[in-house]
């Protein structure tokens, strides 16, 4: 969204975004009386200032990592795939599940329970790659309606099928556990597990995909101009599918970290877990290129983990990071204003 | 359990259900008419939930029984002046419709339990001293066998069918109608012909705000009589898909509404029902999103949206 702004606007909108945003809930913090510095610092020193705190940030990474490539490889094919977050609890549940139905060695057991994961995200996002590339039925209503379908049938898969009338399923064996017993203890026993490194290794397959192979540079060329794209020869229907396809598994990935790695359970689902629509967040905020959404993750995780520290240290309510957040999804989402601003000013300057 | 007894549930449930969703799917109808995507009916619902409760709490000793009629009139303002986020965003700064709606529900739901939990001191509010009681219609109460099922409900949910016609008379009868509709099919022809692109637009998405204002307010003092984060969870997207499964029609909105108020009640008391015993009940609660799926698909007839729905406005470009 951002092809038309110049490369030091792309560096720069996300970054005014950023602080707009910080500053919009420093004043919120103000006006309800709270003390904005404090506020800020027991956010810093609750993702940051312990061992056990960073432990919980970079986990809290992991998964924002996998759903803003799922969210941002999807937008490089001009798709906006909302549902990432019914993709990732499927690759939830289909990894857990493979988890706790087989017994084998960790060197098979875990990367075919990831591999699941993978596998239903990426079927649950084919549907609507689907009917996007066959009917042109618009992906936007057909992923979130998926996502809402995925809840209930999670629920319903946990509650039935995997567990016995449980709330919650078996843990998954040491087999097909991505806990790490050295990241516990380097960080006083925090839930941080392997997965980090999967995605960090996702973001680079992510990149070697989308900028250095022929597969990729379809993908993205149909993202510009379909018209284009099909009067070269590609093929718009295969590579529509594809894209959802692939974003989906990043997203289904994403599902397995918290399966195989945060939790090591899966459980009934009230209401979504949020990371999904985060991922919407960082994909935009990191400007849908692999070393932008790293960043903008671990922003969001620090933002994250930090807040569940607010309430105790300065009393301010956790929810002040999703009204920051929101704030700069909006002025993200506003970039032909900011751009247009950061023109006035410049000429301004002259 | 008679027949009966069956039929006169599942209609006061389809009923009380339904209402919420179709005063927020009129309000999807008039933003995506105007050519406005509004993912953020959600959100909307939920800050008008949160006004009319806090409302409802604050003056509820001041104003006793009238109390639930102003706090959805407060909900309505409210939820009109959240909506303006979005237009200012989607008409005036051309931002993307959809990621503006996304923010719009972040900032809902955020806005409104930070608040919550600054005011009340915890994730919940109380109870809504006055919510809204079953009312029985005088005279049509009295009629045999129907009377009881169909006129002892709701106030609420008779207004929402009323105003759904209203909706479909403003929407398709009148010149303000025929205009809000040009600009969502084809904004720059409506442009040449005078009409005001920006401010059709800017009315339609602040009518969405204060009906899905509307729509909360009558969920949280119908239905959950209390705010929290667990207060509106999803009833926002199948408001959204009671506008696509309606095709973008205030009555079709209408019927898809009760029609998915009723496969939600099912999916709570369809146990009770032989028939629907066996059937799992995720079927019964996904109903409505396979259902708007298999819409668009094409498999239910063809779901066409507004020509220019989700695009921008720019003055000059062709």
């Amino acid at each position: 969204m951002f092809n038309q702004f110049s490369r030091w606007q792309k560096i720069l909108i996300p970054v005014i975004s950023v602080i707009l945003g910080l500053i919009v809930g420093a004043i919120v913090m103000l006006v309800s009386g709270y003390n904005p510095i404090e506020g800020y610092t027991a956010l810093l020193s609750g993702s940051l200032g312990e061992g056990f705190y960073i432990g919980e940030t970079v986990r809290q990474i992991t998964p924002y990592i996998f759903a803003g490539l799922a969210v941002a490889f999807a937008f490089r094919t001009g798709l906006f795939n909302i549902g990432v977050e019914g993709q990732l609890l499927v690759g939830w549940v289909a990894s857990v599940w493979v988890g706790l139905a087989f017994d084998l060695p960790k060197v098979i057991h875990l990367p075919m329970a990831i591999l699941a994961g993978a596998v239903a995200g990426a079927l649950w996002a084919f549907i609507p790659g689907l009917l996007k590339a066959k009917l042109r039925v618009h992906e936007v209503i057909v992923t979130i309606m998926m996502n809402y379908i995925a809840l209930h049938l999670c629920n319903y898969l946990v509650r039935y099928v995997i567990s016995d009338e449980q709330n919650t399923t078996d843990r998954v064996p040491e087999s097909a556990s991505l806990k790490s017993p050295f990241f516990e203890t380097l960080t006083e026993f925090s839930t941080m597990h392997y997965g980090i490194f999967l995605a960090l290794a996702a973001a680079i397959i992510y990149f070697v995909v989308l900028e250095k192979t022929t597969t990729g540079f379809e993908l993205r060329s149909v993202g510009f101009n379909q018209h284009a794209s099909e009067y070269a020869g590609m093929n718009v229907n295969r590579n529509i599918i594809l894209s959802m396809v692939i974003s989906g598994a990043f997203a289904g990935l994403g599902g397995a970290m918290e399966g195989l790695g945060t939790f090591g359970y899966g459980f009934i689902h009230g209401a979504f877990s949020g990371v999904g629509f985060d991922g919407i967040a960082v994909a935009l905020l990191g400007g849908n290129v692999a070393s932008g959404i790293i960043l903008a993750a671990a922003l969001f995780g620090i933002l994250k983990q930090g807040a569940l520290i607010m309430p105790l240290q300065s009393g301010v309510p956790t929810e002040l990071v999703e009204i920051v957040i929101a704030i700069i999804i909006f002025f993200v989402a506003s970039s032909y204003i900011i751009a247009y601003l950061l023109q006035r000013l410049r000429k301004g300057a002259k | 359990m008679d027949v009966l007894t069956a039929f006169e549930i599942l209609v006061k449930s389809m009923l009380f259900a339904s209402a919420p969703l179709i005063f927020t799917a009129l309000g999807g109808v008039f933003s995506e008419r105007s050519g406005v995507v509004n993912i953020g009916l959600e959100g909307l619902m939920v800050i008008g939930a949160f006004a009319a409760v806090v409302f409802n709490i604050t003056f509820a000793s001041a104003l006793g029984g009238a109390t639930p009629w102003v706090a959805l009139l407060i909900a309505m303002i409210i939820g009109g002046l959240f909506s303006l986020l979005h237009a200012v965003a989607s008409v005036s700064f051309r931002a993307d419709q959809v990621v503006s709606g996304v923010a719009i529900n972040f900032l809902a739901l955020g806005l409104g339990v930070y608040l919550i939990k600054d005011w009340y001191g915890a994730g919940q509010t109380p109870k809504i001293p006055v919510p809204f009681y079953y009312e029985r219609i005088p005279l049509l109460y009295d009629i045999p066998i129907i009377g009881p099922i169909l006129f002892n409900n709701y106030l609420t949910s008779y207004l929402a069918i009323f105003v759904a016609i209203i909706a479909w008379f403003v929407l398709f009868k009148t010149p303000f109608g025929l205009r809000l509709r040009s600009v969502g099919e084809h904004p720059m022809a409506a442009d040449t012909m005078g009409i005001n692109v920006f401010k059709m637009r800017y009315i339609a998405v602040v009518l969405s705000g204060v009906f899905g204002g509307l729509g909360g307010g009558v969920y949280a003092q119908t239905i959950t009589q209390d705010f929290s984060a667990g207060t509106i969870t999803g009833q926002g997207f199948i408001a959204l898909a009671a506008v696509i499964f309606g095709k973008w029609h205030p009555l079709g909105a209408m019927g898809a509404a009760l029609f998915f108020g009723l496969a939600q009640s099912l999916a709570i008391i369809g146990s009770s029902f032989p028939l629907l015993a066996d059937v799992p009940n995720w079927i019964l609660l996904s109903a409505p999103y396979i259902l708007t799926i298999l819409a668009l698909a094409g498999f239910i007839g063809r779901a066409d949206a507004p020509k220019a729905n989700g695009q921008p406005y720019i003055k000059g470009s062709r």
